[in-house]
């Protein structure tokens, strides 16, 4: 009891405290591929400190979700990160879940920030609702089909049994072309839904391609300081996802000092070599347009559901 | 147990008769009417649960010599699951009659409005307890004749009378298929009793067995709503009275389901080939796709609802599908399991579409309106509608932890479990059935945040919803009875579970709540632990720990909050209500993104200034989605019977003579063919 309690203490941690690095880090290589210097990496804690020392403007055509919404978000979006491993294979939460849940648990989230978006009344905030709707309703079945091909040949939809098993070389896949569809699959869904190039752009404030900032457009002090470490969280979350899902090298299979030592530095290198990527790719391509979107994901949807063929296909 | 079916019985036969004795007082009408409501449905609630622990089934009949009277009654576990929802929300119903029905005292009859709804809960309650097709049928006829009645209660405006001469229509079609199909069980086994449908002497021939299947399906399909039968139900549901529409999307329509699992699991035993389950599957994935996305495009509160009716009827079909795929393989356990989860969703929709209804009936009552463009903040004037509408919203939208979540949750899980299907078609169909699973769920998450987003926040969008005041107390009582069904259905599976189980048992033979139980019943694993696992208790606690933690961050990293009120930021100007995102507006990306399946007609025209063209005077602005099931299923079918009629119109002379010289021929026609 006591150990399940420090487990979920220390993801809780590490996840809160990785989260602004990796926000950082994306920036920092962007900035570089830019040619600019870019802000040091401890900018966003910094930033964070900040807001939350500020005095929080609120709306008075507001009402109570208004404040309520960026407790729940973070609080939906941490407990989506307790199911999902860093660095140790067994999170102490995983029977509280498996991937649905954590699907779920996003859209929880999204769903009370769609409802923040609409309350201050603005254009604004209904205009990134409305998109953020029609983003969430195309990623979700794609990022369902993706895991379920994973799934099935770990014989698990729990991503920290899927990891787990992976990490002891339970079940060595014969054929890795599901798991390559299903990881492109998830990387787009993951882009989507951490708000990033190119099917939102968290760098800009102008009004046709916003999408996540224009739903937190009203938002000030300790609420937007909450709101920007959720999305850092999110983004946390899919990376180690990712991550682990695919490659759980290093990662602790058992609870010792030494393996939980190299867990930690493994998974801070592997989600910062992916922020890192993230970073080029922010560089290399431009935003899609609102309805061009629509075809990325479908492309997504199609690559899970291609794994999904595969696998079945493969297998007889 | 007899004891409370007597109770039962009395109260809605009390409801039905004592307003109707005392003319000219509406107010205690109302009253008589809403406390016999009250008792007989709470004793339904205890029926319904003893009922489903009992291990015996109870059977009662009145015997008559005119063989048609034989009334029998059974009440099995799975009649008894559905006497239990009926009359719990009936029970809610009925709380909030006694303040929602004041308002209309003016404009109908409390005494035959409180008479019929009584009445109509009864039909419902003989409809589940029936043992006895004929019996069975005089219910079903019955349940659907009193429910149009209800339906057009205001019948002075055009749009009621059209709506229910539709739906008395469509529900005539579908008790036609579903009189053939008994009629087919009735030849077969020689009594209208179901005790012989369910052992016959001879089995049914395999043509016949596929008839019934596809009349079953056709006729309780019309009255759940499976597209492309569901025409009727967004024209019917919104133009009753808010309480009976609760009653009507919640509850009547599951009375389809209940017979769909009666004719497949119980009088067919639950023998029948893949194809049948497959069948029903895709009819519950088109429904559930199709019936949120009508439901996107409505900006009609009560008819927005109805399309979730089609939407969470197709989730329901997607597990009892499932749950029949699995057992034509043998697969019994699994074939529980997607039942259980069919079942779960039926009494969880059961709860939130009743809130839901309720809710939008507190808004008609303080607004006057059902259009959504003219509410906006009202969670402000109306805290505790919009509270309770919230929880229906979340509930609705399947958001861990409340209930809906868990039985979609079920759903999947069984559609997952599907590689153990030896077929390659069915291993892809069922995982691709939750992909569009995953698509109906955020697409409701959308129509949901559209519709609480515009309806309770932001500014008064009209001057009704300026001066909205909040319900009567009765109205509270009855949406925080439903809405705290679905919390507690989200949180305790594991009372829930077992309940099901007992519904659910005697259909597949195999009771799996033991096994859908894991460590001590906190969690929820279907399959094994290892495959998939859900804690909603646990998930509950998680999220107002994660909360408090990030209040206690806030805190800690910034310390004492003071907060600046101020206008929202409009880029230099003040905001208007005028200026807020519509509906309309909310739902324009989605409805671009599928065209092809709204096919919509935009037409915008423009008068400018005189003087420039970069002016513009006024705009007009009009689109449609095309009804593509009236336009292209509908209208043809009845321009055809419409010049059959034509036809037909040379025979029809008008003289009495000549019909019964009519009815003579067939007659003769008849008795030689029978010959």
């Amino acid at each position: 009891m006591l150990l399940t309690i420090a487990l979920i203490a220390a993801q809780t941690t590490v996840l809160l405290a990785v989260s602004p690095f990796l926000v950082g880090l994306i920036r920092k290589v962007k900035a570089r591929l830019q040619l600019r210097r870019g802000a040091s990496l401890i900018q966003p804690y910094a930033d964070l400190i900040k807001l939350f020392r500020k005095q929080p403007v609120i709306s008075t055509t507001t009402s109570w979700i208004f404040t309520a919404t960026p407790y729940i978000v973070f609080a939906s979006i941490l407990t989506a990160g307790l199911l999902v491993p860093t660095f140790i294979s067994q999170t102490p939460m995983n029977f509280a879940g498996n991937i649905i849940v954590l699907v779920y648990l996003l859209a929880l989230g999204t769903f009370f920030l769609m409802l923040a978006g609409l309350d201050a009344g603005s254009a604004f905030g209904g205009m990134g609702s409305s998109r953020e709707a029609i983003v969430a309703s195309l990623t979700e079945p794609a990022m369902i089909l993706a895991i379920f091909a994973i799934a099935l040949t770990n014989g698990s939809t729990n991503v920290s049994t899927i990891v787990h098993k992976t990490a002891l070389m339970e079940d060595i896949v014969t054929d890795p072309s599901p798991h390559l569809m299903a990881l492109a699959a998830l990387f787009i869904v993951a882009l989507a839904e951490t708000g990033r190039v190119p099917v939102d752009n968290p760098a800009t404030h102008l009004e046709l391609t916003m999408i996540h900032e224009a739903m937190v457009l009203e938002y000030s002090g300790r609420y937007l300081a909450l709101l920007e470490w959720a999305a850092g969280l999110k983004l946390a979350v899919f990376l180690s996802l990712i991550a682990n899902v695919f490659a759980p090298w290093g990662i602790a299979t058992t609870i010792t000092p030494a393996a939980i030592g190299i867990g930690l530095l493994a998974y801070v290198v592997k989600t910062a070599a992916l922020a890192a990527f993230i970073g080029v790719i922010e560089c290399m391509f431009a935003k899609l347009r609102l309805f061009r979107v629509t075809d990325l994901l479908g492309v997504a949807f199609i690559l899970a559901l291609l794994g999904l063929l595969f696998f079945y296909t493969l297998r007889s | 147990m007899l004891n409370l079916l007597w109770i039962l019985l009395g109260g809605y036969g009390a409801g039905i008769l004592l307003p109707l004795c005392l003319p000219g007082r509406p107010a205690s009408q109302r009253l008589t009417t809403s406390v016999a409501a009250i008792v007989a449905t709470s004793a339904g609630v205890v029926l319904g649960l003893l009922g489903l622990t009992a291990s015996e089934p109870v059977t009662g009949s009145l015997v008559s010599t005119i063989p048609l009277l034989t009334l029998e009654i059974r009440l099995d576990s799975l009649a008894a699951f559905f006497v239990f929802m009926i009359s719990a929300v009936g029970l809610a119903t009925s709380i909030y009659a006694v303040g929602y029905l004041r308002h209309s005292e003016k404009r109908a009859s409390t005494a035959a409005l409180g008479a019929l709804f009584n009445g109509f809960l009864l039909c419902m309650t003989l409809v589940i307890l029936a043992d006895n097709a004929y019996f069975f049928l005089l219910a079903w006829e019955l349940m659907s004749l009193l429910s149009y009645f209800l339906v057009v209660t205001e019948h002075e405006k055009a749009e009621v009378r059209y709506a229910g001469l539709f739906y008395l229509v469509m529900t005539h079609l579908g008790t036609a298929f579903i009189v053939t199909a008994f009629l087919i069980f009735f030849q077969n086994a020689g009594s209208f009793s179901f005790e012989a449908f369910r052992h016959p002497e001879h089995p049914l021939s395999e043509g016949m067995r596929t008839l019934v299947f596809l009349l079953a399906l056709l006729g309780f399909g019309t009255k759940a709503g499976i597209v492309p039968l569901h025409v009727w139900l967004p024209y019917a549901h919104p133009v009753a009275p808010s309480h009976v529409s609760a009653v009507m999307s919640g509850v009547m329509i599951k009375t389809a389901i209940y017979g769909l699992i009666r004719v497949y699991f119980d009088f067919f035993g639950g023998q029948f080939p893949w194809w049948w389950g497959f069948t029903v599957l895709f009819l519950g994935a088109v429904s559930a796709l199709l019936g949120v996305m009508y439901a996107l495009m409505e900006h009609d509160l009560k008819r927005l609802l109805a399309f979730h009716s089609v939407e969470n009827i197709g989730i329901i079909l997607l597990g009892v599908g499932a749950g029949m795929i699995f057992q034509s393989y043998g697969l019994k356990e699994l074939a529980a399991l997607g039942l259980l989860a069919g079942l779960y969703h039926t009494i969880n929709h059961a709860m939130f579409k009743a809130l839901l209804f309720l809710g939008a009936g507190s808004l008609l009552y303080a607004t006057q309106t059902r259009n959504m463009e003219e509410y906006g903040g009202l969670l402000r004037r109306m805290p505790w509608t919009g509270f309770f509408f919230l929880i229906g919203a979340v509930s609705i939208s399947a958001l861990p932890p409340t209930n809906g979540f868990v039985s979609e949750w079920l759903v999947f899980q069984t559609l997952f479990l599907s590689f153990q299907i030896p077929t390659v078609f069915l291993k892809l169909m069922l995982p691709i059935a939750a992909a569009i699973l995953a698509l109906t769920g955020v697409l409701a998450l959308a129509c949901f945040a559209k519709a609480f987003g515009i309806a309770f926040l932001a500014q008064p969008r009209s001057s009704h919803a300026r001066h909205a005041e909040e319900v009567p107390v009765s109205m509270r009582i009855g949406q925080g009875i439903l809405a705290t069904l679905c919390v507690a259905l989200g949180i305790a599976p594991i009372v829930v579970v077992p309940l099901l189980d007992q519904a659910v048992a005697p259909l597949t033979g195999r009771s799996i709540a033991s096994k859908i139980l894991a460590i001590d019943g906190w969690a929820l694993a279907p399959g094994n632990v290892e495959f998939s696992s859900l804690s909603t208790p646990v998930l509950a606690l998680l999220l107002v720990v994660s909360a408090m933690l990030g209040l206690g961050l806030a805190v800690a990293l910034g310390g004492r909050l003071t907060i600046r009120r101020s206008k929202s930021w409009g880029c230099g100007i003040t905001l208007t209500p005028r200026m807020e995102y519509t509906a309309t507006g909310f739902v324009q990306p989605i409805k671009r993104v599928f065209s092809t399946i709204y096919q919509p007609t935009v037409k915008l025209e423009t008068e400018f200034l005189i003087e420039s063209r970069y002016f513009a005077k006024r705009r007009y602005f009009e689109f449609h989605i095309e009804p593509i099931f009236e336009k292209y299923l509908y209208d043809p079918l009845v321009a055809f019977l419409g010049t059959l009629a034509d036809r037909l119109k040379v025979i029809q002379a008008g003289g009495l003579h000549l019909y019964l010289t009519y009815i003579f021929v067939t007659l003769i026609a008849l008795l030689l063919l029978a010959v």
